[in-house]
């Protein structure tokens, strides 16, 4: 018997008899024999718990984290710092094995922490609503898709093509059960070209952009909302987090939804997920959002208190005509980034974002490479390398550095860029070393 | 309680961010940030308080029973909160070079041989979210299917009335039409309505079994034989897979695709709404169409292969919620081949607790159930005006979470019920007892279930107010934010 089970012999006895069956196997008669199971799962042996860590640690070793190796790898997951009081709450039992908060009265906490989240989202983008968090940063663009469509009542998505490749991908698979094509508007050296957005805008019902874009340059984005609005569709940006101490608010730039992978404020790595995507909009999208949305309201006495609120654009009310099929999202990373937001406060996130700023521009005067694109940044540099840049980052691999991501693994045309990333955590003597092993591999 | 942002005086932080000596970075002034977003100052002292509270006002599965159906609130072990993050995967970047991520790529190649024997299918991929997101990979993997083989005309989906309200949702979001199916007497999918209903514009079925009603379909392969002698597939909602864990296999029964979710089954703690993962398995003749990238063995080398031709793409990034796929590798691995044990506890606890309430509320359908039953409570509805959700209310009183209530809509007043594998027998009977008092209550003293809860941090919430006049965020005051502060 496992130690997660509970149940002695006598209880289990005393069960049987309070059901009137003689054994466990009599509750399953109820399956038709022809489709019962009946030899032992074929699956490892069990493992204690030392064993089984030790497993795990064994797995994990051979895994090159980011404490192991100096990482500059980006292009949409950020080695940022998560704060100790991130991991004090995670693992909190309340907020860690609660349920979505169906039942208000049990629930309090996590939904008021939900409606901060919501504010502090809508704080950073400059938008009116947030929804409680989507899957990731590439879903939330199938889902701002929907609203579009619904929105609009037109069936074309404009994609810029420096918008993160996996987004790209993402919106491409959700399209055709939307009945939604997509279009996409290729960059021009390195940022987007707002009159050829404009062109593809025309009867267009979303056009998405990344600020700063997936090349880690600075798009004209004021100008490419307007290019979309003009054309008469809705205006996305797609942005960081962690850019939003520094750069514009997408709301005060005419954008009529704000989206993105929240991971870079509050969530570790982890391989890619689980993390929390972010969808915030103007108000006027409020009944067309995705997902779970916490109101405020008051309870019998008349005091403050938090609901699940809107609940009539869900699929377990509104069935076949709800908003979106989302019910699990990612509240529990999305409090991670509340927690996060609320410890750096406003000036610890303007400090983030130069501190950033202030590393790359430097790795732009160290690194002995040519800059990719003539373009301001933020914290990626995309840097032309003299071989192709796979060949770059194996070289500089073994000297326990990882240099970057190269992107001709998703841009066919730049083999030879190399996309460095560079968050707080690092130094200028990293950047410095960095240099070096640059320098040395491609003497 | 106050919000955390009126708990803010300017001036005050929490963290401090390195600055390092390196001259400041130009940002153009027009894509500048021309104030700063209002988050709150405050201490870390008075942060930490602050949550704290707001743990205090929430319960977990670790606070008590959660019975609440359809959702299989079950232990969450905390061998798999270490195993997380353990810094060879937490710390792991999702584009490291696939030589850098051996572990992590053999742990999710193990991770799926152990889904693929539970399923009883033979490929699977870990891409999807969640199980509703699994439930929309499964949509697409048959219009796939079907475009490949020219069968356009395929645009119905069937679901029976007592299905989630994932599975229409997922439906519409996919493109499909869709037909429901009615619900038996006994409590299983009317045969007789599902003949009429499937044709050559039939897809194919998404069905739960055992069903919202915590029913194992008795007809289970006769319905396999009509969708299949019609060229349909069948499409499994693993949302009640904890009924049969080594018991009975989703691929033995018929079913050509089904999700899994692991933050029900294999106990990813549910997070007050997520995270989740809903991987799906998929007969051979599916596997093509997967999304990529799927993971390949080759020899002792494990890699993603992103060369898929007949892929319907990506659904979420990278490949997937990989800390999830870590706390369910650690929970199946703690079990091994005794998982079944896990689906027989969780089967003999529902049993018990409806073999003990059955004479104070109604049971709409009067069989065994497997690890969930719903009770209707129509007649306290009709002797003594209280509700399900009163009943639901004063539950909490006893300091326990309510089940799922007002589903499926089937069955009035509905009171689904699934205490899970965890719990004790004494959690049980006391249950049961809170569960007789309250019906005792509802014919002595209806006004205490009505103006139920009494001991929680807030009494009954006015949630038509909220939806009326919604207030989504903080109302800070009628002030601009100040202009930013240069500190030079």
């Amino acid at each position: 018997m496992s130690g997660y089970l509970p149940l002695t012999d006598a209880d289990r006895e005393a069960m049987l008899e309070a059901i009137g069956v003689g054994s466990v196997d009599d509750l399953f008669e109820q399956i038709p024999e022809g489709v019962r199971f009946d030899r032992a799962l074929d699956v490892p042996a069990a493992l204690p718990e030392a064993a089984l860590v030790r497993r795990l640690e064994e797995l994990a070793a051979r895994n090159a984290d980011t404490s192991r190796e100096l990482s500059f790898l980006g292009m949409g997951i950020y080695d940022h710092y998560v704060p100790a009081v991130v991991d004090t709450f995670l693992s909190r039992g309340e907020f860690l094995t609660a349920y979505t908060p169906y039942q208000p009265e049990m629930s309090q906490g996590v939904l008021q922490a939900i409606f901060e989240y919501q504010t502090a989202i809508c704080e950073l983008t400059g938008m009116d609503v947030s929804n409680a968090s989507g899957y990731d940063g590439t879903t939330v663009a199938a889902d701002a898709c929907f609203m579009a469509r619904h929105h609009t009542g037109r069936s074309k998505v404009v994609l810029a093509e420096a918008l993160h490749p996996q987004v790209r991908q993402v919106v491409k698979t959700y399209a055709p059960g939307f009945g939604m094509e997509v279009v996409e508007v290729p960059h021009d050296g390195g940022t987007t070209d707002p009159a050829r957005l404009a062109a593809a805008s025309a009867d267009a019902a979303i056009a998405i952009f990344q600020q700063p874009n997936v090349f880690g340059c600075l798009e004209p984005a004021p100008d490419l909302a307007a290019a979309a609005a003009e054309g008469g569709a809705l205006p996305v940006a797609h942005v960081d987090l962690a850019s939003l101490g520094v750069l514009e608010a997408p709301g005060r730039y005419g954008c009529a939804m704000a989206i993105g992978e929240g991971q870079s404020i509050g969530n570790y790595q982890s391989f890619g997920g689980p993390h929390y995507g972010f969808l915030a909009a103007r108000g006027e999208f409020i009944r067309r959002m995705p997902g779970r949305i916490v109101g405020e309201t008051t309870d019998l006495e008349g005091e403050r208190g938090f609901v699940l609120t809107l609940q009539t654009r869900e699929q377990h009310i509104r069935r076949e005509k709800a908003t979106s099929n989302m019910t699990t999202n990612q509240t529990l990373l999305a409090l991670a980034g509340l927690i996060t937001l609320c410890w750096l406060g406003p000036e610890g996130l303007r400090e983030l974002g130069e501190t950033c700023a202030a590393l790359a521009a430097y790795a732009k005067e160290r690194v002995p490479l040519a800059l990719a694109f003539d373009r301001p940044t933020f914290k990626e540099v995309a840097f032309r390398t003299p071989v192709p840049a796979r060949e770059v980052v194996a070289r500089v691999r073994e000297h326990g550095v990882h240099p970057g991501y190269p992107l001709g693994r998703d841009y066919p045309g730049l083999d030879d860029v190399l996309l460095v990333a560079l968050t707080e955590k690092r130094t200028p003597a990293d950047v410095d070393r960095l240099a070096d092993v640059i320098q040395e591999v491609t003497r | 309680m106050e919000v955390i942002f009126e708990k803010s005086k300017a001036g005050r932080r929490a963290g401090r961010v390195p600055a390092y000596d390196l001259p400041a970075a130009e940002i153009p002034a027009d894509l500048a940030r021309a104030r700063p977003p209002r988050l709150p100052e405050i201490p870390e002292s008075e942060l930490v308080r602050h949550f704290t509270a707001l743990a205090d006002r929430t319960f977990g599965i670790d606070t008590g029973f959660y019975p609440l159906g359809s959702c299989t609130m079950k232990h969450n072990p905390r061998v798999n909160e270490r195993a997380a993050a353990i810094p060879g995967f937490r710390d792991l970047h999702p584009l490291q070079e696939e030589d850098g991520a051996q572990g992590a790529l053999e742990m999710m190649w193990e991770l799926q041989q152990i889904l693929i024997e539970v399923a009883g299918l033979p490929a699977v991929t870990l891409q999807p979210a969640a199980g509703s997101q699994g439930e929309l990979t499964g949509l697409m993997l048959m219009r796939a299917a079907f475009a490949e083989r020219g069968e356009h005309g395929r645009t119905v989906i069937v679901t029976p009335d007592t299905a989630h309200g994932t599975n229409p949702a997922s439906v519409t979001m996919a493109g499909f039409e869709l037909a429901k199916v009615a619900t038996t007497d006994r409590g299983d999918l009317d045969l007789e309505d599902l003949r009429a209903k499937v044709d050559d514009r039939t897809a194919g079925l998404m069905l739960t079994n055992p069903s919202t009603l915590g029913l194992f379909d008795e007809g289970i392969e006769e319905i396999a034989r009509i969708f299949h002698d019609r060229g349909a597939l069948l499409y499994y909602d693993g949302a009640n897979l904890n009924a049969v864990v080594g018991r009975s296999r989703p691929g033995d029964m018929g079913f050509d695709i089904v999700h899994y979710n692991l933050h029900k089954t294999f106990s990813q703690p549910h997070g007050g709404g997520g995270p989740g993962a809903g991987p799906v398995a998929v007969t051979r003749a599916l596997e093509p169409f997967l999304p990529a990238p799927t993971l390949v063995r080759d020899g002792d080398v494990f890699r993603l292969d992103h060369d898929r031709p007949k892929s319907i793409g990506r659904v979420r990034g990278f490949a997937g919620p990989f800390a999830v796929f870590v706390r369910a590798y650690a929970f199946m691995r703690a079990y091994g081949p005794a998982l079944r044990e896990m689906s027989d506890t969780a089967v003999l606890n529902a049993n018990y607790l409806l073999a003990r309430l059955r004479d104070v509320y109604e049971l709409p359908y009067d069989r065994l159930c497997m690890h969930e039953f719903v009770l209707s409570a129509r007649t306290l509805k009709r002797e003594h005006g209280v509700t399900a959700l009163d009943v639901a209310k004063r539950l909490m009183d006893y300091g326990i979470h309510p089940p799922t209530i007002y589903f499926p809509l089937v069955v009035p007043e509905a009171l689904m019920i699934e205490p899970t594998e965890t719990e004790p027998k004494e959690r049980l009977d006391a249950f049961v007892e809170a569960m007789r008092a309250i019906a005792a209550e509802a014919a002595s003293e209806p006004d205490v279930l009505k103006d139920a809860p009494h001991r929680r941090p807030v009494r009954r919430l006015d949630e038509v107010k909220a939806a009326k006049e919604p207030v989504v965020r903080f109302a800070f005051e009628e002030q601009e934010a100040p202009d930013r502060i240069e500190t030079g």
